[in-house]
């Protein structure tokens, strides 16, 4: 027992100095000078901690094996001594403080978000992470891209199985970047692992951490703390750039950004079908819906509660409150506010979709307009009055939707 | 005397529901626990079932959630916590010479409201929204605002177990304090005694706390308060401030007797007294100080100040002296005796050995910029599993192995426990040690499906969880067949054992010690 034990720890330490970098036994050593420090400071302690235990468990089983019974070993006498006792009290203290001394070092420049150059809002909801750089007013949701096919094994689990997102997050190299952390609902936890990053995202408060990645290319990670059904589906994935190549992509990123405000200008003004806002709303709905109202829009019960004959999404013409609670979400609830995550057209078609399918058959047909005026009264009323825009409500905050 | 006189007259059901004897209540308490430890790991198994290969196979994420939330809460509250109160019952009369526990009446109360708490907890499993899911650590607003209706019966289960614990551990307390024999002073009591004396009163201190987190979490969920909710106020991370301020003596509640149990059983099989006895005392009262200083090395990524970070990583690493203070003096009580391998004898080495390496990755991970890498990953999994498997439920079966010769006047087939130790012993770590790879790898821990480069180490946790839960069957089979008959035992059952339990004749009678016995 003990040997193969032993065997095991020093395997550990072995397979874990040859395979240095990201390891499928050890913490990886990762790419910034943090999280280098980081894997040193655990490899000491780890070291420490196999020389006490070679020490300790060496007396041991020297006692096990050669102060047996069978082998004729009488018992001898002492039971106190106050010298050895002294001794093994204060010599864990000295080791400890060689540790501590490290450690604190690592810990304050690790406490220290001062002169940072860019600064990230990361915020965090059930479950996906929102990206926002505060300087360039961009910002996006970074879904998980893995398919419900490959979870539930009907199809090939692809490389990046449930480390993949729609949209990662891009950062330049050689950058000192401040992360503001928070969140929508309950608390996450960002983490990345290559950077030695992880700080919980707490709603109604504000986390500060710090990276300066040295080498480009694409960085893993996953939510650390609970946060419901997904939390185990819910990847962080960073892309680390040269600094050219980083503004290449700022530069692109804000071109697109104009061509989204100018589509959604022009969908106010266009009427969809039925049938095309429902293969809007089928899609939004499988990927953001679906994982609390389930596919056939039953719900759960007790937890998520059904649209499929619901009050609220299935009397014909009596849309108002649907529309908010999907605009606005519902407080005290799950249900999360997605005006600033979907498009007009995006959150048309699901609200069409969700009174129209499981068996729904309201027939009502909601165009963009609708949540476009409903979203905006002011605005959409007096589009020709200069005067109006002071009262324009805050609601034009996000850039997607305006 | 008379009201145990007349106790004696009930028979069959009416003897265990009325019975106020600690012999009778310290069996009721340990088959519950056993009862709920096989409980709880079923639950394991529909874990480490989901987890043998990646994708969902099994079970809805949301039942998993359900799984591990009360697999942990089973094993706390239920299994471990209940097994140690059943050893203090049966054992601390008999240790210090007392007929009875001090206050018998409420040591009937407080078993039986137990069972209904887990009836209770159990039971929101199968109501429509499903059991808590929260992960037994609660963490609000998961556990407010976005849980599920059936929380308040997660609440009530928890107020029950609460009350269940500060009723016994004030019995231990007052039992200890006021029912010694005569001569038996405070340092000739048994570190076993003295393990249970502390515990009962960090479990009075904390189980206090508990109760008002989750009266406070019932309230922000049903009556519209916001003691955890920002928008109104509060602060979520003030729960886990309260819950840690419980939870880690908790972690102590749960290892400080097996402290006691180790202590007992290496001198008896080394022959040699206990090496240290008043180091191992104040040792004890120091970790038990401690713990209450510790709490927030769990909370590090909440984002505390830097000065609170250092703080609680320099308190954390302190544990570990009066903590290695206890392995040398077991080491020290090996050295020179003269040394036998009986069951229970077999399972304290084991003790002495994995709970070292839980200690060990619990030094790890108070080192704060470490722990940014291992919290909430297997690693965290895998250090708690073997202070509490390997540590206390170990010591849990070496005590059982120790006095069942005791309790059942019989000595037990040692060829069987053999075996369900050294099955137990592989398995286990199988189970636990690759989930510290895992975790250093990289995978969060309650997640109910993970990254292709973590199904390796998954497919073998998950075969070692089998083997482990499989070879807990033996210990059952021992246990029944031990009650059934077998060779008999003497009054000394391990002939060097010392203490007053063993001057008792075996099987205990009912009644012992209705004369106090005269300590030298
Ligand atoms: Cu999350």
């Amino acid at each position: 027992m003990i040997r193969s034990l032993m065997l095991s720890v020093f395997l550990f330490a072995v397979s874990s100095m040859s395979m240095a970098g990201v390891s499928a036994f050890n913490m990886r050593k990762g790419v910034t000078d943090t999280s280098h420090q980081v894997y040193n400071l655990h490899m000491i302690i780890f070291l420490v901690c196999c020389l006490i235990a070679v020490v300790v468990f060496g007396f041991m089983f020297w006692a096990l094996l050669k102060h047996r019974k069978s082998k004729g070993a009488k018992a001898a006498n002492f039971h106190e001594s106050t010298k050895i006792e002294i001794l093994w009290t204060i010599a864990p203290i000295l080791i400890l403080v060689l540790m501590a001394i490290p450690a604190t070092k690592v810990l304050i420049s690790m406490e220290d978000n001062s002169e940072a150059q860019m600064t990230i809002m990361v915020t965090g909801s059930q479950w996906k992470w929102h990206y926002r750089y505060i300087e360039d007013d961009i910002s996006f949701y970074s879904l998980l891209k893995t398919s419900d096919d490959e979870i539930d094994n009907k199809v090939e689990k692809q490389e990046h199985y449930l480390l993949d997102v729609d949209k990662p997050l891009v950062i330049p190299i050689h950058t000192k970047i401040k992360f503001l952390l928070t969140s929508d609902d309950v608390i996450h936890s960002w983490w990345v692992p290559d950077f030695s990053l992880k700080k919980d995202a707490v709603p109604g408060f504000i986390n500060e951490i710090w990276t300066n990645v040295n080498d480009a290319g694409t960085y893993r990670g996953q939510c650390a703390e609970l946060c419901g059904v997904a939390h185990g589906f819910m990847p962080i994935v960073v892309v680390a750039l040269e600094q050219d190549e980083y503004k290449t992509w700022l530069a692109d990123q804000l071109k697109q950004k104009a061509i989204l405000i100018e589509k959604e200008k022009q969908s106010v003004g266009e009427t969809l079908s039925l049938e095309q806002l429902m293969a809007i709303g089928e899609q939004v709905y499988v990927e953001r819906c679906a994982a609390c109202h389930q596919a056939d829009g039953k719900g759960m019960s007790g937890i998520f509660p059904a649209l499929a004959g619901s009050k609220i999404a299935n009397v014909a013409g009596d849309y108002k409150t649907h529309i908010d609670i999907v605009l606005n979400g519902k407080s005290g609830t799950a249900m999360q506010a997605f005006k600033n995550q979907l498009s007009l057209v995006e959150l048309a078609g699901v609200i069409t979709y969700e009174r129209n399918a499981f068996g729904n058959t309201t027939g009502d047909v909601i165009q963009a307009e609708v949540i476009q005026l409903i979203l905006n009264p002011v605005q959409q009323d007096s589009q020709s009055s200069v005067q109006s825009t002071d009262q324009m409500p805050e609601q034009s905050k996000e850039g997607v939707k305006q | 005397m008379n009201q145990h006189t007349s106790i004696k007259a009930a028979t069959g059901w009416r003897r265990w529901v009325y019975t106020t004897n600690h012999k009778d209540i310290g069996t009721l308490y340990l088959w519950f626990s056993l009862i709920m430890f096989f409980t709880g790991g079923l639950m394991a198994m529909i874990i480490r079932a989901e987890l043998f290969q990646p994708g969902l196979q099994l079970v809805e994420p949301n039942f998993f959630n359900q799984m591990t939330t009360v697999h942990g809460l089973i094993m706390v509250f239920g299994a471990v916590m209940p097994a140690f109160t059943g050893l203090a019952n049966w054992m601390v009369p008999l240790m210090i010479g007392a007929p009875d526990m001090a206050l018998p009446r409420m040591n009937n109360w407080s078993f039986w409201i137990l069972p209904f708490a887990f009836l209770i907890l159990l039971s929101s499993l199968f109501m429509p929204g499903g059991g808590p899911n929260f992960g037994w650590t609660f963490y609000a607003p998961l556990s407010t605002t976005y849980s599920n209706d059936n929380t308040a019966f997660f609440v009530f289960a928890i107020h029950i177990m609460g009350i269940s614990s500060i009723m016994g551990a004030i019995n231990v307390i007052v039992t200890i304090t006021n029912m010694r024999a005569p001569g038996m002073t405070w340092m000739k009591l048994p570190m076993f005694v003295w393990t249970m004396l502390i515990t009962a009163f960090l479990l009075i201190m904390v189980m206090p706390v508990l109760a008002g987190t989750v009266t406070m979490v019932l309230t922000d969920k049903y009556f519209g308060t916001s003691f955890f909710d920002a928008s109104g106020g509060g602060d979520p991370v003030m729960f886990q401030h309260l819950f840690w301020f419980f939870g880690h003596p908790e972690v102590y509640i749960m290892i400080l007797p097996a402290f006691g149990i180790i202590s007992t059983i290496i001198p008896t099989f080394s022959r040699k007294k206990l090496f240290g006895y008043h180091s191992m005392v104040y040792a004890t009262v120091s970790i038990a100080f401690l713990s209450f200083i510790v709490w927030a090395h769990h909370m590090f990524t909440t984002g505390m100040p830097l000065a609170g970070e250092l703080f609680f990583m320099y308190s954390t690493m302190i544990i570990s002296v009066p903590t290695g203070v206890k392995v040398f003096n077991w080491i020290a009580t090996l050295w020179r005796g003269s040394i036998t391998f009986e069951v229970p004898m077999l399972f304290a080495l084991a003790f002495i050995v994995l709970f070292t390496i839980g200690g060990m990755s619990g030094l790890m991970l108070a080192i704060t910029p470490a722990d940014f890498q291992y919290h909430d990953t297997y690693f965290v999994v895998a250090h708690f599993h073997y202070v509490l498997v390997t540590g206390a439920v170990f010591s849990i079966m070496a005590a059982t192995y120790y006095w069942i010769p005791k309790w059942t006047g019989n000595m037990f087939h040692e060829g069987l426990a053999k075996t369900h130790f050294w099955l137990s012993l592989v398995s286990v770590n199988i189970l636990f040690f690759p989930m510290h790879f895992v975790g250093l790898a990289g995978m969060p821990r309650r997640i109910p499906d993970y990254a292709l480069q973590f199904a390796d180490f998954n497919a073998l946790i998950s075969i070692g969880g089998f083997a482990f839960g499989l070879s807990q069957i033996l210990f059952v089979v021992v246990i029944v067949k031990c009650i059934r008959g077998g060779k008999k035992a003497k009054a000394n059952v391990w002939e060097d054992a010392e203490g007053l339990e063993w001057e008792v004749p075996s099987p205990a009678p009912l009644h012992t010690f209705s004369t106090a016995p005269t300590i030298k």
